[in-house]
């Protein structure tokens, strides 16, 4: 260290080189990335060595091994020879469906207890209050296993409560009747999506019109006629091709019909009021921040109090409550795997058996990664494109 | 400044952990005593053979192996770190490391034994998959549950069997999937399922905690063979044998006359080589281990031999009221059997 080495005019002078801010940092550097690449490098090896102690190899060929075991709620064709790669894409769909499920009603709650929390009528607005502060303050997993044991609480099987002996409820969930379809059925439902495509031109021509003269059209009536309507006298003029199996008690079960599980509806129940009280709360924050002085401008040009809601309020508070909204909606689905807790089947239930058969757990858990990753970006992507479209444009 | 001691910290250790970090063979034997405790796997609760007593003490048939295997291993049957694991949780866990031994009412097969890597050191309880329902609903046999719902808990070999069962019988039901036995029994309590299968002697310890559990019935059929025991992770021969050859011990024992009572007096010398060999007095069994020569009658006078556990945990007198049936001793009529100590 005490070798010097030859300082001309702004040369490098090693035994200084660790008073020169520059080349410590480019050292500090250095040794980050190899600390970092080696402690990936030692995790790395270190997986692969406990692996091949335990005998086991790294791969994804387990994926097509028998599965042996059964899913209660299949959303494509399954049965327990069917291959671990299929069970985990029946687990996924079900996440897919109670993310869905839950995002909707979520959106729907959140946004009808935002406008009413901000409701005039101090009974309304306390009740709601009080609600959203109890919601958002319990954890999740405890108000999924609250909603299950009300599912479970409800009437046993035998008793079931029944909407005209088509619809039934016990405390094995809720079975529905399913549709038969005959010949027939296919231009009923043509009729139906139709109706739908229609609906939705009349609403823009019907905007157009107002943008244009000032005058209304009544689009939810015409809708109700086009969807619905329209499509009930053709069922009936088509001689009613549509029949419905409609469940039946049996002796263990209801039988026949389709049946939706009390663990699917106490994971939805229990998800989307937890994230709706968030989402209430970003709705209320959203038309708080749009300025008064437009409403009081509605209000002098005669708008009734719906309408400034819905025409003036509403659209200018979007711009303010989408971007949160997004990670509502990502916590939603991430949060949809503590359903392991009450043995609804999503990925995380299925994918912890075929770990616990297979043994190939780092696998699974990849597997595991690359379906929220992917399912989160799907909803970041979408949502940043809507944020997109709502914003203000700026002329 | 602070991000780059920060940065300094990470790349020394990251190098620390190239170089040293390699990993070997463990020597469980060695880590246990060095920790000074024994970290055994048990279940989260089932009435008889992992639950807690008045006064809050891990107990029962599960649960008294550990102590004795700690008695041999530690000389001291309290020094016992119970760690409770579920179906799903206790393999990861026995992998990782985090216990030493699970002695949780696992089902020896040929893919655990080989595939997950681990090694199965004999059967404590020879066991087979039941169903128990209602009295009430009026069956008599498990073929008969066409449409039913089942619970069931979820990673257990049960599951498989249960799928087996009513493929090969060509019965659809409806599989109701649980975490941990206590769930499936508020399920099972509140008719979310019509039977609950597990292995036979759960169900018997599982119809304990029932208001009425005459209400209740296990219905005939055994699907399956289950036998239960106590596992280490593969790759250390010494200490399966160590656990191998506790649970050996504890069922030598009850051939041979040797209780918790006159354990201590036996050790002093018989006329038995055999018990002697055992118990220290002749030749080198506990050094052949890795142990000290007084090892079998530590672990004995602990929990007593393997007819004192079951009888007091899960026998014919307690709450359970199990017989022993296939788990009695070979000459007795089961086809419990362990090898010589010679």
């Amino acid at each position: 260290m005490t070798e010097k080495a030859p300082s001309g005019a702004g040369g490098f002078d090693i035994s200084r080189a660790w008073t020169d801010e520059r080349v410590r940092g480019v050292i500090f550097q250095i040794a980050l990335v190899l600390g970092v690449a080696g402690l990936a490098a030692f995790i790395v090896n270190n997986t692969i060595a406990n692996y091949e102690e335990a005998g086991l190899s790294f791969g994804y060929g387990f994926l097509f091994d028998t599965a042996n075991f059964d899913i209660n709620q299949r959303l494509i064709e399954y049965a327990s020879t069917s291959t671990y790669g299929r069970a985990l894409g029946v687990g996924a769909l079900n996440t897919i469906l109670v993310a869905v499920m839950g995002v909707a009603a979520a959106t729907l709650i959140g946004f009808v207890t935002g406008v009413l929390r901000l409701s005039n009528n101090f009974l309304v607005s306390r009740t709601v209050a009080v609600w959203v502060e109890f919601t958002r303050n319990v954890p999740v997993l405890l108000q999924i296993i609250f909603w299950w044991l009300i599912m479970l609480a409800l009437p046993k099987v035998r008793d079931s409560l029944s909407l005209g002996e088509t619809v039934f409820l016990n405390n094995r969930g809720v079975r529905l009747p399913s549709p038969i379809f005959e010949d027939g059925s296919a231009i009923v439902l043509t009729i139906v999506l139709l109706g739908v495509v229609a609906t939705a031109v009349v609403r823009r021509w019907a905007k157009k019109r107002q943008d244009a003269t000032g005058r209304t059209f009544p689009v939810g009536w015409a809708g109700l006629g086009l969807i619905v309507g329209v499509p009930v006298m053709a069922y009936f003029a088509l001689g009613q091709p549509l029949d419905l199996d409609v469940p039946v008690q049996k002796r263990f079960n209801l039988q026949g019909g389709v049946s939706i599980t009390p663990e699917l509806v106490a994971l939805w129940l229990a998800l989307s009021t937890y994230t709706g009280a968030f989402i209430s709360e970003i709705v209320r924050a959203g038309i708080l921040a749009v300025s008064r002085g437009q409403t009081e401008a509605a209000g002098a040009l005669g708008l009734r109090r719906n309408l400034t809601m819905r025409e003036i309020v509403l659209p200018q508070a979007l711009r303010v409550i989408v971007p949160p909204m997004t990670s509502q909606y990502l916590n939603l689905t991430k949060n949809s795997s503590l359903a392991v807790a009450i043995g609804y089947q999503d990925i995380v239930s299925t994918g912890d058996t075929i770990l616990n058969q297979s043994g190939q757990a780092i696998e699974v858990i990849s597997l595991y990664m690359v379906f929220y990753l992917t399912l989160s970006l799907l909803t970041s992507s979408y949502m940043n494109w809507y944020n997109k479209r709502i914003a203000l444009v700026e002329r | 400044m602070k991000f780059k001691q920060i940065a300094g910290a990470v790349a020394v250790a990251g190098a620390l952990c190239v170089a040293g970090g390699m990993p070997g063979q463990a020597a469980t034997l060695d880590d246990v005593k060095a920790a000074g405790t024994l970290k055994c796997g048990i279940n989260t609760g089932l009435p008889g053979f992992a639950y807690t007593d008045d006064a809050g003490k891990w107990t029962g048939f599960d649960v008294a192996y550990c102590r004795a295997l700690a008695a041999a291993v530690l000389g001291d049957a309290n020094k016992v770190t119970f760690v409770n694991l579920t179906g799903k949780t206790r393999f990861p866990a026995l992998a990782a490391g985090e216990i030493d031994v699970l002695s949780r009412n696992t089902t020896w097969t040929l893919s655990r034994d080989v595939d997950l890597g681990f090694t199965f050191i004999g059967v404590n309880y020879y066991d087979g998959q039941g169903f128990i329902g209602r009295k009430a609903l009026g069956v008599k046999s498990a073929k008969e549950l066409g449409g039913a719902s089942v619970c069931i808990q979820t990673g257990t070999t049960t599951e498989l069997n249960l799928a087996d069962f009513f493929r090969i019988n060509k019965i659809k039901y409806e599989p109701v999937p649980i975490e941990t036995n206590a769930e499936a029994r508020a399920a099972y309590d509140a008719e979310r399922c019509d039977v609950y299968t597990t292995d036979a002697s759960g169900l018997a310890a599982t119809r304990t905690t029932f208001p009425k559990p005459g209400d209740h019935m296990v219905f005939p059929e055994i699907i399956s063979k289950e036998p239960l025991g106590p596992l280490v992770r593969q790759g250390d021969d010494q200490w399966a044998d160590i656990a191998r050859w506790t649970l050996n011990a504890l069922i030598t024992a009850e051939e041979l006359g040797v209780t918790q009572g006159n354990v201590a007096k036996m050790a002093e010398g018989t006329d038995n080589p055999e018990i002697n060999r055992m118990l220290g007095k002749e030749g080198s069994m506990g050094k052949m281990l890795g142990l000290d020569a007084n090892w079998a009658a530590r672990a004995i006078a602990a929990e007593g031999n393997y007819a004192e556990m079951f009888e007091r945990y899960i026998g014919a007198d307690s709450p359970l009221g199990l017989g022993r049936g296939l788990n009695a001793l070979y000459k007795d009529g089961g086809i419990l059997y362990s090898p010589p100590f010679r």
